[in-house]
């Protein structure tokens, strides 16, 4: 596993609260036993009725392609646990996220595959929206290590939780190796629950 | 000083604390389905790890699966490869598998309980939100994702971070035609969606403590659309003689110590809460969701709520819901008209649900409105048996309602069963999201099966209390 102490590119602003997973991968694309191709189908109904609106979602917006960095609001990624929501955002090019508020199984989802999500206030996520909305060559840089969002001379305040902020740091993200190295001692504990010592 | 049963559950489930800080937590039952499982048993290929423990995960085929037409191969190819996917897994695997005709499959979190297998003092993890359901027998039960399913199919355990506790209490009686669904909207639209996030709830008091197992699970289902990650409700006799006698339920001498092990597990009466809040269920009206999230909720007697009665952070929001829904505020709840009717989903498939949807039928004594399609899909075969046994699917397939075959349905619409354009559904399941049921612009009103039952007979979201007297 990599560390990751810093993302850096240009933004996608998506904003509002309670952006649900459903939102950002609809149902429809569940049925798949792989998680290729995902990225293509991100904000799919959203992005269709901004445009019976005849208005243009951020992901198709021709200025935001390429972006590396999402912004959003309150409480993203709440609903359905589906990682194809943070597969989808991940394969569609995004690395890091910047919001105000995540879901709690979104955001576990998008440190197990690597994509860091910060907590910015709500006033500071909404004014980096209004920068790159105004000028989507801007780069920011989404400092782990310094626990900030910079933009040119901006320099907003980040936070992340210690403990996953520290295992992007060290490169020790995934999960799965960690949970190996105890399983004498899951063995030794499966002992202890009497449920699982009945006859 | 006291413990609540979270927190005695996560501690006596603690294997290590990890060098992120986390605890690596011991996952006492494991719950598959078809769309989440299949990339995390790819990813166990790639690195070449077995599953641990294949006797502490069971399977069933829930989402995608068809609620008319079930024989192989399906018709959607995808959904097919989604079977044969599971079913390989499960296979090489050693992994118990209710398929449909097993006489156990449906809905993961109708089965678990439904065969013995969730108990309290448990941590229940599964590939699925809704998995706080389980949170109604006393255990620790809360959706993962794709990577950490592979972690407990390789681990059996997980990295979880610990979560604060907020106390939920409801003291009362609740008036005839309200049920637990309008008792978790009520509470979601006033806690509001996220305001859960970074806590369990624990749902308690005597209006809880009135409940049967089935209501605790409408409650415990819904926990993660107010941003608790899991609910749960301490284990007490209805608890225990729910379980007692099921296929899975400790047997023999053991019956008396999972007993005093479950009551071990309940909260301590002087157990420290990081919050409590309080209400009061006779306030509690027939509740029905306005707008595009479940904390979208208003009484029925009710008008859809003006922004300016919201936090301005959340105004742009509730504009959004009004657009997407056509709806104005001011605009009375009783009487929005809607084309599809839904009865089932893990939130209120059970039989229970399916007799109450039914008494509104027979009280009504009319038939489903001639411009509304009425679904009724039970949670699982079992619950499909005993409804057919009661005669329950006669008093439905009379007034017109399409009785079907067990599964997901139209709460997320993976399988044929989907509204078309801006159909309004009223709708027993549990998220009202921009485009849950299926179509892109379709439109959802979450309520209880028996307001579902009026709406689709009346055409229109009607007051259960005018028939249920």
């Amino acid at each position: 596993m990599s560390k990751i102490q810093t993302v850096s590119g240009r933004v996608v602003p998506v904003r509002g609260a309670d952006i649900d997973t459903d939102r950002i991968i609809p149902a429809r694309f569940l049925r798949c036993v792989t998680f290729e191709g995902l990225g293509a189908h991100a904000f799919e109904d959203d992005r269709l009725q901004e445009k019976r609106e005849g208005k243009v979602h951020p992901f198709d917006q021709e200025r935001f392609q390429g972006a590396k960095v999402l912004v959003g609001n309150q409480n993203f990624g709440c609903g359905s646990s589906r990682e194809h929501a943070p597969q989808a955002l991940y394969r569609w090019g995004v690395r890091a996220i910047v919001a105000v508020s995540y879901s709690e199984i979104f955001y576990g989802n998008s440190v197990a595959i690597g994509m860091p999500c910060v907590h910015v206030s709500l006033e500071d996520s909404q004014e980096l929206q209004t920068l790159v909305e105004a000028d989507p060559s801007l780069e920011v840089t989404v400092d782990l290590e310094a626990n900030q969002v910079r933009v040119g001379a901006k320099v907003f305040a980040a936070s992340m939780p210690a403990g996953a902020r520290g295992q992007f740091l060290e490169g020790t993200w995934d999960a799965m190796s960690a949970l190996i190295s105890g399983l004498p001692e899951v063995e030794a504990l499966a002992k202890t629950l009497p449920y699982l010592n009945w006859a | 000083m006291g413990k609540t049963l979270y927190h005695k559950v996560f501690d006596s489930h603690t294997v290590r604390i990890l060098p992120s800080g986390q605890a690596q937590l011991f996952i006492g039952l494991h719950l598959i389905h078809e769309v989440t499982s299949p990339q995390a048993f790819a990813m166990l290929r790639d690195r070449h790890t077995k599953v641990l423990h294949p006797e502490r995960t069971m399977a069933t085929v829930d989402h995608v699966v068809p609620t008319e037409d079930q024989s192989r191969p399906y018709q959607d190819s995808l959904a097919e490869e989604m079977m044969a996917a599971i079913e390989k897994n499960a296979k090489e695997n050693g992994i118990r598998l209710y398929t449909p005709g097993t006489g156990k499959q449906g809905v993961v979190h109708i089965v678990a309980p439904e065969r013995g297998l969730t108990q309290p003092g448990m941590t229940v993890a599964c590939g699925d939100s809704h998995t706080a359901t389980h949170g109604a027998f006393g255990a620790i039960a809360f959706g993962i994702g794709t990577s950490q399913v592979r972690d407990v199919l390789a681990t059996q355990t997980l990295a979880m971070s610990r979560l604060k506790v907020r106390r939920v209490e409801v003291n009362g009686k609740l008036q005839t035609g309200v049920f637990a669904k309008d008792v978790i909207l009520h509470i979601l639209r006033k806690l509001t969606a996220k305001g859960g996030v970074g806590y369990a709830y624990e749902f308690a008091g005597t209006t809880f403590e009135a409940m049967s197992m089935e209501e605790r699970m409408t409650v415990c289902n819904m926990a993660i659309e107010g941003g608790a990650r899991c609910g749960y409700i301490n284990p007490d006799q209805v608890t225990f003689d729910y379980i007692k006698g099921r296929e899975f339920a400790p047997k023999g001498a053991d019956w008396e110590k999972a007993v005093a092990y479950w009551k071990s597990v309940a909260s301590d009466a002087d157990a420290v809460y990081d919050d409590v809040v309080k209400f009061d269920a006779a306030a509690i009206e027939p509740t029905v969701t306005w707008g595009i999230s479940p904390d979208h909720g208003a009484g029925v007697s009710e008008a859809v709520p003006a922004a300016e009665s919201f936090p301005e952070a959340e105004r742009g929001n509730i504009r959004e819901a009004y657009a997407y829904m056509d709806v104005q505020p001011g605009t009375p709840i009783a009487g929005t008209k809607i084309d599809v009717a839904f009865i089932g989903s893990c939130t209120n498939g059970r039989i229970s649900d399916f007799r109450e949807a039914a008494k509104v039928v027979k009280a009504h004594g009319g038939k489903v409105a001639s411009h509304v399609k009425a679904i009724v899909v039970p949670g699982s075969e079992p619950v499909k048996v005993a409804c057919e046994a009661e005669g329950l699917d006669k008093v439905f397939i009379e007034a017109g309602f399409q009785w079907r075959q067990a599964g997901c349905s139209m709460c997320l619409a993976m399988n044929p069963d989907k509204l078309v354009g801006r159909q309004v559904s009223a709708s027993s399941s549990n998220r009202n999201f921009k485009g849950r049921q299926g179509s892109p612009s379709g439109r959802t009103l979450l309520m209880s099966p028996a307001m579902v039952a009026l709406a689709a007979l009346e055409g229109q979201v009607s007051d259960v209390r005018t028939v249920l007297k």
